[in-house]
């Protein structure tokens, strides 16, 4: 669309910008504050300068959840992006079935986080969970709160139950804005079903990925409350990601510098990782546009 | 092709509807048809299964679920939902959570549909920056405005109020809302705002009798989003509140007692705190799936 060049259209966006500005820009200039000072209490602060940043960037444990974030985030993601394809192509197309389908899928991402943890915490219990307790029962030694080869898999497993829907949804709704004359014109040239899927659904696809793609790498990198509730990061560290580090840095312990400092490079690695995939699909798209014209 | 076959369009386009209609018939396998759905319902047990073992809970007594397991409540009470329903305490905390829930809404509609025009009809001075920092503001961590958070609403006096929760989701919720309703807004022509003001319609005029009805299922799509994200949410809800807006899910981390947790008092407050998601869900079944190409399908 050719847009028209006028500045009063700055009028139309003051006012989110205010509200945006106070919800973002000040706190975000507190924690900026803080990360070069060391505060002791209201009237005695002494600046830093980089001291905090360079103890962050050389915490061994900080370091150990760095990567367990990144393992997770990657996890999630290779699972939860085909699995998710996959049901949007087996998603009932019409009728009551459609809608009923529908309302079942989206249900899960419709739950608030730490009840996830709490449905979960109650399905996997030796004890009184169904699926703890079904485990054991076939022998298995069952344990999320001994065992962190268990605590992981119940935590992947929770996390593909609760986002899988949103990359289901987003291509459901990719494939539903392909013409039936495409799928008419396949079936002329007697195509395969996977050549349907390769040059037919898959391009018409590419678009919800990236943003399902994104807003999963996002979310998955500052989860919180459902871990927390399941397995509140144990056995030992072994499920301890990095928001639940950060917050008991600054809640708990009260390391007010050490934790602004962790929090603005925790915001960067997140703002560099999106940056750089957005980028690199955007340019793949690029080429290949190029490519075929 | 064999012999002179018509080569109009019309009888071509004939041809493929009757092979398309015959291969209906007969290529699809009544046994593909049969993985499919068995596929489908596989999934959606999967998704409903830990729902179903919550359900069963909550209408389970606490000497049930701890006696042993029982695949369904065999003596079936309603305690935990009496409970829930006659201590203010419990469903204060729904209160509370609608409450900014709604706030947040309508907080955030009311200033992103401004904006989110500008976004898709003008350009000016930093325009892309702009609207690559509001998606930088998706990004942020929740853990990271926490402390700087409670701090800013607890100086200006905004501690513990339903507007604080409501002005703090907006830190995400606007920036989505700006982003799926300008896709929405790009998807309606140009020459529909030009004919409009020769018409004689001032801004504010064409832009609630004409353009707002033009996107309403945007608009709808982005409700369900608002509330969705700022529903779900409990880290900031949690922080800045403490007994005068708590959030339902807060108050659930409360059935922790002396004597161990309350598991059905739990997992009622759990299934109550689905129900709202279910309802919204099906206002907008119809919209949902253009939505969540957030309009750019």
């Amino acid at each position: 669309m050719n847009k028209v060049y006028n500045n009063r259209a700055w009028w139309l966006i003051l006012p989110m910008l205010l509200l945006v500005a106070f919800s973002a820009i000040i706190p975000l200039m507190t924690v900026v504050n803080y990360s070069v000072q060391d505060v002791f209490d209201a009237n005695t602060r002494f600046f830093t300068g980089t001291e905090w940043f360079r103890e962050m960037l050389n915490d061994p444990a900080l370091h150990a959840a760095l990567l367990r974030q990144f393992a997770f985030s990657l996890t999630v993601l290779a699972i939860e992006v085909p699995l998710g394809i996959g049901i949007a192509l087996i998603m009932p197309k019409k009728g009551w079935q459609a809608s009923a389908v529908l309302i079942l899928v989206t249900m899960p991402l419709l739950i608030p986080w730490n009840v996830v943890g709490s449905i979960w915490q109650i399905f996997t219990r030796g004890d009184i969970g169904l699926m703890g307790w079904s485990l054991r029962e076939l022998g298995y030694g069952y344990n999320i709160t001994a065992s962190p080869v268990d605590a992981w898999a119940t935590i992947i497993l929770m996390d593909v139950w609760h986002w899988t829907p949103l990359i289901a949804l987003l291509c459901y709704s990719g494939l539903r804005s392909i013409p039936d004359a495409y799928y008419q014109a396949a079936r002329i040239d007697r195509a395969s079903k996977w050549s349907v899927f390769r040059y037919i659904q898959l391009p018409k696809l590419t678009n919800v990925l990236v943003i399902g793609v994104l807003l999963r790498f996002m979310h998955s990198f500052m989860i919180y409350a459902e871990p927390f509730v399941l397995t509140g990061g144990g056995p030992g560290n072994s499920t301890t990601f990095l928001s639940q580090s950060l917050t008991t840095m600054a809640i708990g312990q009260q390391d007010l510098g050490p934790s602004a400092a962790f929090s603005l490079i925790y915001f960067l690695i997140i703002l560099l990782v999106s940056w750089v995939f957005y980028t690199a699909i955007m340019n793949m798209q690029k080429d290949h546009k190029n490519e075929e014209a | 092709m064999t012999k002179a076959m018509p080569t109009t369009p019309e009888a071509v386009r004939k041809r493929a509807a009757a092979a398309d209609a015959k291969r209906r018939r007969q290529a699809r396998p009544v046994s593909r048809q049969w993985r499919r759905r068995t596929l489908m319902t596989a999934y959606i047990l999967f998704v409903l299964l830990p729902v179903y073992w919550l359900l069963n809970m909550s209408f389970q007594s606490n000497t049930e679920i701890l006696g042993g397991l029982t695949l369904w409540p065999e003596a079936f009470t309603l305690e935990h939902y009496a409970k829930i329903f006659t201590d203010p305490n419990w469903y204060m905390g729904y209160v509370n959570s609608i409450t900014y829930v709604m706030m947040n809404m309508v907080i955030s509609l009311a200033v992103a549909l401004p904006a989110a025009y500008a976004f898709s009809r003008y350009q000016f001075i930093g325009d892309k920056h702009l609207f690559f920092w509001l998606l930088t503001n998706l990004m942020a961590p929740p853990a990271v405005f926490l402390l700087p958070y409670f701090q800013l609403y607890y100086t200006v006096g905004l501690f513990d109020t339903h507007i604080a929760v409501a002005l703090a989701h907006c830190l995400f919720n606007i920036p989505l809302a700006v982003w799926i309703l300008e896709g929405f807004m790009s998807g309606v022509p140009k020459e529909i705002d030009e004919t409009a003001f020769i018409d004689g319609y001032s801004f504010p005029k064409f832009f609630v009798k004409i353009f707002i009805p033009m996107i309403s299922s945007g608009i709808g799509v982005t409700l369900f989003f608002l509330f969705m994200f700022s529903w779900v949410e409990l880290l900031l809800a949690s922080t800045l509140t403490s007994t005068g807006a708590q959030p339902i899910a807060s108050v659930m981390t409360q059935t922790k007692g002396a004597s161990g947790i309350d598991w059905g008092t739990l997992a009622a407050a759990g299934t109550l705190t689905i129900l709202p998601g279910i309802v919204v869900v099906y206002f907008v079944r119809n919209h949902i799936a253009k939505g969540f190409a957030l309009g750019r399908t």
